[in-house]
């Protein structure tokens, strides 16, 4: 593994019998520590890279390396997939508890977890009585209380409206800002992408490959009115431009 | 419409056909050898109400007893056929024969095999074949119908097999087991009642007995007030069980 990458792509393929080829030849690196988008139209294997990347399948050509071991990636889903049967904390604890952390910690740092993401009082809910907004932050409790070094976000919040995910979005940067793990975040929402990551990589529509990258500039956690700054809307208009581009449409 | 209003209408239909009935059987004289009107009907199932209720508690202890060897039977049987396609696959045709097999085919065979004195066994034996299918398939679909994203997430934990089925598939399992027990629970009951008729052959004197022993000797009324004892108990049963059913779903998805 070259640098200080904690996973990578080379030149990875994905061909699935019946649909043919549905993602690259695509090569991606991802640092210790930063946050990369994935942007990119339906369907353009967004969410099949992040499977290869999480380990979850193999690739049907190239290679895919993981610095990360079990345990420490974690994922969440454009769904809160949290197990019905169980309380937030049981399901928080649920990661900790399969690594053989022994059920009384696993709960406490369940609870804590719970904590960091503002439900210190649902700790004893269930996912019916939580709201979307509130079931996805106990998704995202559970995917950090492993602390993990790579974390994989599937269009988390595509489900959410817009009040909340500008919230959510928020707090994954702080959340981020503690433990500062490597991100991959998947969306098909360019200005999502750009306040997210400090890399916005722009793919074709599928079979998907890297049709370019944008870096943006700008502090992280963003500070208040950073959609507003010039920066911002420059980077989304070219990543905007980007994505135009890689779809075939004119600019 | 009110709620009030569709509780009553029902309630006023089933005195209307009552009514119309009773209205039948005075004004064209019919013989209750024939037709019992429901005055006279009421009139025995009072007359004969401790007998009644000790066939109905044999009736419904044999349905119960099907329905919990049935339910650990078929929920080890889905349990192996959840763990392996090829197990499934083995156990397909027989779970399909048991299902499309009419039970009253295999009722002389059983009173073979329970022999005279044991009447009840053949019964039970019935019952269960009947309840097995629905119960053992509602396991089965539970088993393998979890979140497919939960079970990426156990497979990025690298959960055990264990692990797997025991804080996954199980607890997942849940609904659709419930609904398969509610089917099993009222086929139990139409197996012990096709039982009592075709095997019991007097010594299980359950209400379906009652039932035939009554019609044999013209007895029209009693006859009809043991049906009218079978009805309700079946009614009472799934209410009850549909009563349990909502406690433990909501037990289970907390809400």
């Amino acid at each position: 593994m070259t640098g200080d990458a904690v996973a990578a792509l080379d030149a990875a393929q994905v061909d699935y019998a019946g649909r043919g080829r549905v993602l690259g030849p695509v090569d991606f690196r991802l640092a210790a520590g930063e946050i990369v988008a994935l942007v990119g139209p339906s369907g353009c294997g967004k969410s099949t890279a992040l499977r290869l990347l999480a380990g979850l399948e193999p690739p049907t050509h190239g290679a895919v390396r993981r610095a990360a071991g079990r345990g420490e990636t974690s994922v969440v889903f454009q769904s809160p997939t949290l197990a019905p049967w169980l309380s937030a904390t049981a399901n928080v604890s649920l990661p900790l508890e399969m690594a053989g952390v022994g059920a009384r910690v696993a709960r406490s740092r369940a609870v804590e977890a719970l904590g960091r993401v503002g439900l210190a009082d649902a700790v004893t809910a269930r996912p019916a009585q939580l709201s979307g907004g509130m079931a996805m932050r106990a998704s995202l409790a559970r995917a950090l209380v492993t602390s993990p070094k790579v974390l994989l976000l599937d269009e988390p919040f595509a489900a959410l409206d817009e009040i909340t995910r500008r919230q959510l979005a928020d707090d994954v940067l702080a959340l981020w800002a503690e433990q500062r793990p490597a991100i991959v975040f998947v969306t098909h929402n360019v200005e999502e992408a750009v306040y997210m990551a400090g890399r916005v990589v722009v793919m074709s529509p599928g079979p998907g490959r890297i049709a370019g990258e944008v870096a943006v500039e700008g502090p992280a956690p963003r500070p208040p009115g950073f959609r507003a700054t010039e920066t911002f809307r420059h980077t989304a208009e070219r990543a905007s431009a980007l994505l135009h581009q890689a779809m075939g449409a004119p600019p | 419409m009110s709620r009030a209003a569709l509780i009553v209408a029902p309630i006023v239909f089933v005195c209307l056909l009552l009514g119309a009935w009773e209205a039948a059987c005075r004004l064209l004289a019919v013989p209750v050898y024939f037709l019992p009107p429901p005055s006279g009907i009421a009139v025995a199932l009072v007359e004969n109400a401790p007998l009644l209720f000790v066939s109905a508690w044999r009736t419904l202890s044999s349905a119960l007893s099907a329905f919990a060897i049935v339910g650990v039977l078929a929920s080890v049987a889905a349990l192996g056929a959840a763990s392996a396609r090829i197990v499934e696959a083995s156990f397909r045709p027989v779970a399909v024969a048991l299902q499309v097999t009419p039970i009253v085919s295999l009722a002389p065979l059983f009173q073979v095999w329970a022999g005279l004195e044991h009447p009840g066994a053949a019964v039970v034996a019935l019952a269960c074949v009947a309840a097995f299918f629905p119960m053992y398939s509602g396991v089965l679909a539970g088993l393998t119908s979890a979140d497919p994203e939960l079970e990426r997430l156990f497979d990025l934990y690298g959960a055990s097999i264990w692990q797997r089925l025991t804080r996954l598939r199980i607890p997942s399992a849940v609904p659709q087991a419930l609904e398969g027990f509610k089917v099993g629970l009222g086929l139990a009951l139409v197996g012990t009642v096709f039982g009592e008729i075709l095997a019991g052959a007097g010594g299980a004197q359950g209400l379906a007995w009652r039932i035939q022993e009554a019609s044999h000797r013209m007895q029209m009324d009693k006859s009809f007030a043991a049906l009218a004892a079978l009805a309700l108990m079946a009614g009472a049963l799934q209410s009850l069980y549909h009563l349990l059913e909502r406690r433990l779903i909501v037990w289970w998805r907390g809400r």
